[in-house]
Formats: structure tokens, sequence, C-alpha cells
């Protein structure tokens, strides 16, 4: 019985539309990548990603200081930092604080973490109308759809689909040019903006010497969503904290080369605190919800850890032969592609989904994109243990695990193995094939086997 | 509390214990280049127009702003630096306004903001704003062109330079944005759309000081 | 008498392609080194590892550690192979000190092919010969686990009528990893046919590479598809005459 994993590995294989659109897209944003991080133009490249990876081991390292510098700088400034413990203590708060407010309207930047945590879902139910302004976002919750990829989060859809959307939940007529299309969406996030009571962003990095919230971007919504109304809410994994504000040189000039090719994002926002005295515009309250989630628990093992370093670049998705071709609703949760299979299983317990660690043929390219240096292939090598393990405690496909003992015992004896060999090639292969030699040969031929092993060529030299 | 539970919980994955002192962090990275002053406008202009913006030297900015702005409407900022160039008085601009509201009605009418710039970096053709008094947010944000006028000694060759001078920039002010570039997106198809939000058209005018 | 210099085949040549250990060793003998082959050699327990079977991996490993304790050289047909020894059996030892050292003398003694030749044995021309278009497949073990890249291009360069032409995209999974191959066969036969796709655009008759697993896929893709394409190990190449 496949699982959904598979079931909708499948299907998404199966639509050669989408396949084209998920390969070529992430084709064009990794060789995008390519051109900018090569020995000629970025010559500091591998040493950049070391200090970044010592950089970000350092702070996860010390993550208690680093949050508790952060929530003092962010004070001194005239702003608030609330920790959360989950999905719901961040929508209290918000749904607590709009209500003192009076606020009903608001505005959204893009953040996977605000998706992870269902905020939008939890806003509306409590009756208040939350707008998201990225322009794939905002396409996305007007089609009630997940996010199909870190960076670019429609990447899956065509400007026929957008248009259709448009047409059915905006009453407009249909439009397929799509600069016609984005300045549709630019007059009605506009008014959003403008009349919006409460501005929720993420943030790429949370700058504890500064008290700082940095938002990278290249519409200008985030913008817009953190200058225009009253109250900005940054919410960010406790993971953001980075130790100083000169550490963005280094982690500025790595994100957007290996996002999408770019020197560096059209903005770059470093905001501390609600408007200095005298500043004519800014928020006049700052608010930045530190969020748990689960992330404590990736904290205790000090390899698995590296996982929190990730700075949502995208890179893996882009140059993974796995996830350019299975998408990123293929995936159980808002982060997909490599990260995604190593953050899900140890945010849910390697026994939820068992497959993740496994999709993957370990060919490293993840590993060698990733601007911070996650050994992503070493991870899933670890994973695929504990689900092992996981199963052999539970006594869970049994058969399995007596076939790699066998194949254990086998390969510590070697005349058995010999034999073993030698009854291969003399029985060949059953013509009634099941199991991995019908996976194997639904898709190529097998090899033709050999009259004799090695050895016993060897030994008649 | 979550914040106790929260912090607790880090500490004891972690191994540590309140309010334990840490290890040095890693120096932060900083490597400045050796590049000449007229080599950075160069690469400045040089990275604004691949960008598709407009930049270029000008020892006359009002004579420049003056042709780009017949029939718009135009909002500028505060800055003295506008002042001093005579900009700010042209007419047909809009510029010392100090309400919040009123800048606001401004800035979402007008066709064109224009505005200083504390810094400028070339390796990237780069503007570096800081929220002020004299420059407020939205002037580079609403209209859907900006321009700006930056004196050539405030570019800096990039982001180590950047962050050698302004090592605490929260110290500054609530807000520093870097500008690369108009506004962009590629978000259907991965067909390039420029002036989403923010402007579409930037210009960079160059000053001798 | 040469330096002594002892074969592991892996388990996938001795029960499956037994010539590529044989051209290893024509090529290693003509270059004057004294071959053996350690008879209790088997596998290197990759297969265990990769599933997540880690103490099964151990008993093979300590297998190997035994079988070859005392072969100052150890030559690998296999780029894969040679990555689980030289960087996971650390890994599968960490909690045993006494066998970790072990594998810390064995990690300095075991060589992938290629890098063998170029950087032991200090060769780049065998004397082979072979009139052919060849492409060359990046193994991704070799390239990006042993960073092995220029020495297989290096020797291929020195093969007389070879005619080396570059895969693009270059570097692209093969889509066999192992188990992957069986467990999302879907997956692993969409990736081989875009390798097929790459290899045919080169106008290439064989494709070399330093992994017989990578070979192995690729070789049954080619044949699924009708195609008039070989694989070869470079052993085999190198061998050639």
């Amino acid at each position: 019985m496949p699982s959904e994993f598979h079931q909708k590995a499948h299907e998404t294989l199966a639509n050669a539309n989408l396949q084209l659109a998920v390969f070529t897209a992430t084709g064009r944003l990794k060789d995008k990548r390519s051109e900018v991080v090569g020995i000629g133009q970025l010559p500091d490249y591998q040493e950049l990603r070391t200090q970044a990876h010592a950089v970000k081991r350092h702070a996860i390292d010390n993550l208690d200081h680093y949050l508790e510098l952060f929530e003092r700088n962010v004070a001194a400034r005239g702003g608030r930092v609330v920790y959360c413990k989950d999905a719901t203590e961040v929508s209290d708060f918000i749904l607590a604080l709009a209500h003192e407010r009076g606020a009903r309207l608001i505005v959204k930047s893009k953040s996977m973490t605000t998706e992870e945590v269902d905020l939008n879902e939890r806003l509306e139910h409590h009756g208040l109308e939350s707008v998201e302004t990225d322009l794939g976002e905002y396409i996305l919750q007007l089609a009630h759809q997940r996010p199909y990829h870190i960076v670019a989060p429609a990447l899956h859809m065509t400007r026929y689909d957008v248009a259709e959307v448009f047409t059915r939940r905006l009453h407009v007529p249909n439009e397929t040019v799509i600069e016609k299309q984005t300045a549709l969406a630019r007059s009605i996030l506009r008014q959003k903006f403008l009349a919006a009571d409460i501005g929720i962003s993420g943030a790429n990095f949370l700058v504890a010497d500064s008290g700082a919230v940095v938002i990278v971007e290249n519409e200008g919504n985030a913008r817009l969503t953190t200058s225009a109304p009253r109250i900005h809410i940054a919410v960010a994994g406790i993971e953001k904290v980075i130790p100083r504000a000169q550490d963005l040189a280094t982690f500025l000039k790595l994100l957007a080369r290996s996002a999408t090719g770019q020197l560096l994002s059209v903005y770059t926002s470093f905001l501390s605190g609600p408007r200095r005295p005298g500043e004519i515009d800014g928020p006049d309250e700052f608010y930045v919800l530190l969020l748990d989630n689960g992330r404590t628990r990736l904290l205790p093992d000090k390899n698995k850890r590296q996982s929190l370093f990730c700075i949502r670049c995208g890179a893996c998705l882009n140059t993974c032969p796995v996830y350019r071709r299975i998408g990123g609703h293929t995936f159980p949760w808002v982060y997909s592609g490599p990260i995604g299979a190593i953050l899900t299983p140890q945010f849910m317990g390697v026994q939820q989904e068992p497959d993740l660690p496994f999709a993957s043929s370990l060919c490293g390219a993840c590993g060698e994109v990733c601007p911070v240096k996650i050994d992503i292939p070493k991870i899933l090598l670890e994973l695929r243990s504990d689900v092992k393990k996981a199963e052999t405690r539970d006594k869970q496909n049994r058969l399995e695990k007596l076939g790699f003992r066998a194949f254990a015992w086998l390969m510590t004896h070697p005349r058995l193995y010999e034999m073993a060999g030698k009854l291969l090639r003399s029985v060949g292969v059953p013509s009634i094939q099941a199991g991995p030699l019908r996976a194997w040969t639904s898709q190529r031929d097998l090899p033709p086997l050999p009259g004799r092993s090695f050895r016993e060529m060897w030994r008649r030299r | 509390m979550s914040r106790d539970y929260i912090l607790h919980r880090v500490r004891t994955a972690l191994g540590r214990s309140p309010s334990q002192p840490i290890p040095d962090p890693p120096p932060a990275r900083i490597r400045i280049p050796e590049v000449s002053l007229d080599a950075r406008v160069a690469s400045l202009i040089a990275q604004v127009e691949a960008l598709a913006g407009v930049a270029f030297e000008t020892s006359d900015p009002r004579a420049s702003i003056a042709s780009a702005i017949a029939g718009k409407t135009v909002i500028a900022s505060n800055s003295p630096y506008l002042a001093a160039w005579g900009i700010a008085s042209l007419p047909g601009i809009q510029s010392g306004i100090t309400g919040r509201e009123q800048l606001r009605d401004a800035c979402a009418t007008a066709d064109i903001g224009i505005t200083s710039a504390d810094y400028a970096l070339a390796d990237t053709g780069t503007l570096v704003m800081l929220s002020s008094p004299a420059e407020a947010r939205m002037v580079s944000l609403l209209p859907p062109e900006h321009i700006a006028v930056v004196p050539r000694d405030r570019i800096l060759t990039g982001l180590d330079e950047l962050f050698s001078i302004l090592p605490n920039p929260a110290a500054q002010s609530s807000s520093m944005v870097l500008i690369t570039g108009p506004s962009r997106t590629a978000d259907i198809e991965q067909i390039l759309v420029r002036g989403v939000h923010g402007p579409g058209r930037i210009t960079i005018l160059v000053t001798p000081g | 008498m040469g330096q002594r210099v002892s074969l592991f085949v892996t388990c996938i040549v001795d029960q499956l392609f037994p010539k590529i250990g044989l051209a290893m060793a024509d090529v290693l003998e003509r270059l004057g080194f004294e071959v053996d082959f350690p008879e209790s050699q088997t596998c290197c327990g990759q297969p265990a590892f990769n599933s997540g079977y880690r103490a099964e991996a151990r008993s093979v490993a300590r297998h190997f550690l035994d079988t070859f304790e005392s072969s100052p050289f150890i030559v690998i047909p296999s780029g894969s192979c040679t990555a689980m020894i030289a960087h996971h059996f650390a890994e599968l030892f960490h909690k045993e000190p006494e066998t970790l050292a072990r594998v810390h003398s064995l990690e300095k003694r075991v060589f992938e092919f290629s890098t063998f030749l170029t950087q032991v044995a200090g060769v780049e021309d065998v004397g082979a010969r072979f009139d052919d278009i060849v492409t060359f497949h990046d193994g991704c073990h070799a390239l990006r686990e042993l960073g092995v890249r220029d020495a297989p291009r290096r020797l291929l360069a020195r093969v007389r009528g070879l005619d080396l032409r570059e895969l693009s995209p270059a570097e692209e999974c093969c889509g066999f990893g192992g188990t992957f191959a069986v467990k999302f066969s879907e997956l692993s036969g969409a990736m081989v046919r875009t390798k097929v796709e790459a290899i045919l655009r080169t106008g290439a008759r064989t494709v070399v590479s330093l992994d017989p697993s990578c070979l192995m896929q690729i070789q049954g893709a080619l044949s699924r598809a009708g195609l008039n394409v070989r694989t070869m190990h470079l052993a085999e190449i190198l061998a050639s005459r």
C-alpha cells in the first residue's frame, strides 16, 4: 500500500505540464545561482560559506544567550519580544492585541514561519482580514493553496491558472497578461497597505546586538507591511538569531546569490523598534514573536542541530534532482526539498514520515550548494538509521530487517557469500519478478549475469 | 511563562546554565577592497544600469531633475541635502511635509519621490537609506518612480565597508533600507515584472559633493 | 618485485561485472604492481548503511577491516565504495576507540582506482588505445565525497583514439542511489532517462564511469530504450589496447 508521499510523487511525475514547469523553473534558478558564485564572480564564496556556518554554529550553540541579548536590545529600542511555544500562542497574542487596538485589517509579507503555524486561517477564523501581499502568496491565498517552493511560492501555476483564480475570487474579467495581472494585484494590495491596522512580517535574520529584524525581498511589500500600519509584528523562529549586524556582511552576500542569482535582493530592511522621535513614518508599536514550535527538539543532537542553520534560500530545492521532479506539494509540510526532508522528521518524529529520509539518491548536490554548509546528506543518513531503530523497536518492517541481517551474515561469511553468488548465477533471474526486482525492471533492463564471478576468474588466471 | 519554558528547553538541550558566559564568537568577517573613488562611481553606475535603473554623474542635479519632473506630481523628502541643491524648491515639488498622514497621502498620489541617500554601495548598485526626520520611509516607497541624489564621497565599496562604518545601524534609526534596483517579481511563470509594490523606475544622480 | 597492491573489487563487480576487476588488475600489473586479491573480501557494507541498518553495516565493516589489515594499498573500482570506507566507517565506529584507530589507518590505504593511478602511481598515460566517441559520467560519491573530477579526465585524455565529449548538464545524478533505485523506482527512472538524453546529445557511443552501480543504472536504461550505446568502466577503457 503506497504511502501518501509515494502517491503524490507518482501523480506529479505523471503530470507532464507540472513536470516541465517545476523542472524548468528550478533549472533557471539553479543556473542563475551558478552564474554568481563562481570563482570569477565571488572568489570568496567558499570562505563565506565557512564563515556563515561558523557564525550560525556559534549562535545556535549559545542560543539562550543570544535570544536574551536580542530581547534586551529590542526592548532598549522601544519594542517588545514575545516568546511563543506554538501556533496557538502566536495567534492568541495577535488576536488579543488586535482586539485591544480595535484592529480589523492585517497585511502580511511572506513568511514560511507564519505558514508553519497556519496564521491566516486562525486569524480569519476569528473575523480578522489577513491579506498576503507578496504576489505569489497573494495568488495562493486566493487559490487556497500551499506554497510550492520556499522562494518561488507559485512556481507550479501558469498565467492561465492565475487568470482563473483572479476571475473566480476577485470577480474581474479574464486577464492572462502577466503585467496586467501584477498591476491588478498591486492596486488592490495598495489599498490594503494604506488601510491596514497591523503589518505582520517574517524575518530572515534576528540581529542580537541590535535588537533588529532583517527582511529581504524584491517587491517592496515587506517594506510597506512594516512601514504603513501603526503596528508591526515580526514572527520568526528562534533559530534566526545571528550575533552581530556585522555578520550581515557575510550572510547577505550569500542569501540572494544562492536563492535567485541576484547580487542582493531589491530591498533589505534592517528594522529596530518603533519609529524614533522625529521620524515621520514607521510603526508606533513593534513586536517580535519568537517561535519554538518544536525547534528546541532539534537542539540536543550536536550534529543534527545544524538543520537549524538554514537561511531559507531555496538553493537545495533548485539543485535537488528529486525535488525538481516531485515538487513542493508532494512534501507533507510547509518546508519541502532537501531541507524539508531533514526538518520534517525531526519536528514531527521520524515515524510520522518514514519515507522522507529515503526519498533521496544521496547525490550530495544539496550539501554542495548550501550557503551555510549544512551537511544534509549526513543528516539524511542519520535519520534513516533513526527510522530503522524506531521500526525495530516497534517491530515494524521485520522482513526488511531480517533481509539485512541475512545480508550482513552472508557478507561476513565469504564462502557462503560465494556459494550464494554461484546459486544466483546458476538459477538465473526469476521470470516471476516481485518486489525490488520488479521495481527495477519497471524502469530499466537487468544486467546479464556473468558465467563466473570475479574470484572464480581470478583463480583461473 | 513561555519565555522561561523556551529558554529552559534551549539551555537543557545545549547543556548551558542561565547567564553562563559564552565562548568568543568567530570574528566578524569584514574585508574592504581598495577601490578608487572614480572606480566606485563607475561601478555604481554600471550596476544600477544592469538592473534597468538609470544612474549618472551631474554637477547640476537641479537641472536634471527639473526636466525629469515636467508635468508630474512630485514629492521630495525633507533632506537638507536636497534643499542645499535647490531641488526641494523647484516648482511643482511638494516638500517640507512633517505630518505622517499628510506625507502618506502626498506619496500615495505622487508620480515621483525624490530623496537623498546616506550611502551607496558600488559593487551592487545599492542605495542605503536611514529613516530620519529628514528622510521618511514612504518617499522612496510609494511613488512609482524614485530619484535619489547621492554625493560621490558617500559611495562605499560594498557591504563590508558599510558595516565597518556603521556597525550599529540601530543606534542611528529605526529603519535602514538597502535598495538595489527597481521593485520586481518573477512569481508568475518566472517572467520578470518591475514595479510591483515599490518603485518600478529608479534614478540615481551622483553629485560632486 | 613491484609494490604490492590489493584489489577490493566490490561485491557488485565480483558477482555481476567481473571483467571490470580483471581490467583493473591488468592495468595495475602492466604498471609493475604486484596485485593480490584477499579472498575473504565481500562487501563494504554500504547497502546496509544507506538503508539505515548501522549495526549490520558495522559487522560487514569489521570483516573488511580484518580482510585488509595488512594491505598497504587497497585499490577500488568504485567511488561509492571508496567513500563508504574512507568517510563512513569512522561514523560507524565513533564509539569504539580501538576499532576507530584501525579505521583511521585503513582510510589512508584505500584508493579509488583513478586516484590511485594519478596520485600514487603518478601516471596518466597507461598506454591504452580506444577508438570511439566517449562521454564521462561523474558518479556523485566520487565527485562530491572524494572530490574526484580531474583524475579520470586526465587519464582518458591520454588514451589514443579516444574522443572525449562532456555531458551537459554536467554533474547530474544518474538516479541509482542504492535502494533508492527500487524504493523510488519511478523517480530513479525519470532521473536516468534525463541522463540518457544528455548522453545522446553528446553523440558518444560509449559512456564511461568510475562506478559500476552508475554503469548498471545507465546501461539498464540504454538497453530498455533500445539504444546502441554501451557503458564501460574506466578500468576497461584503460586496459584496452
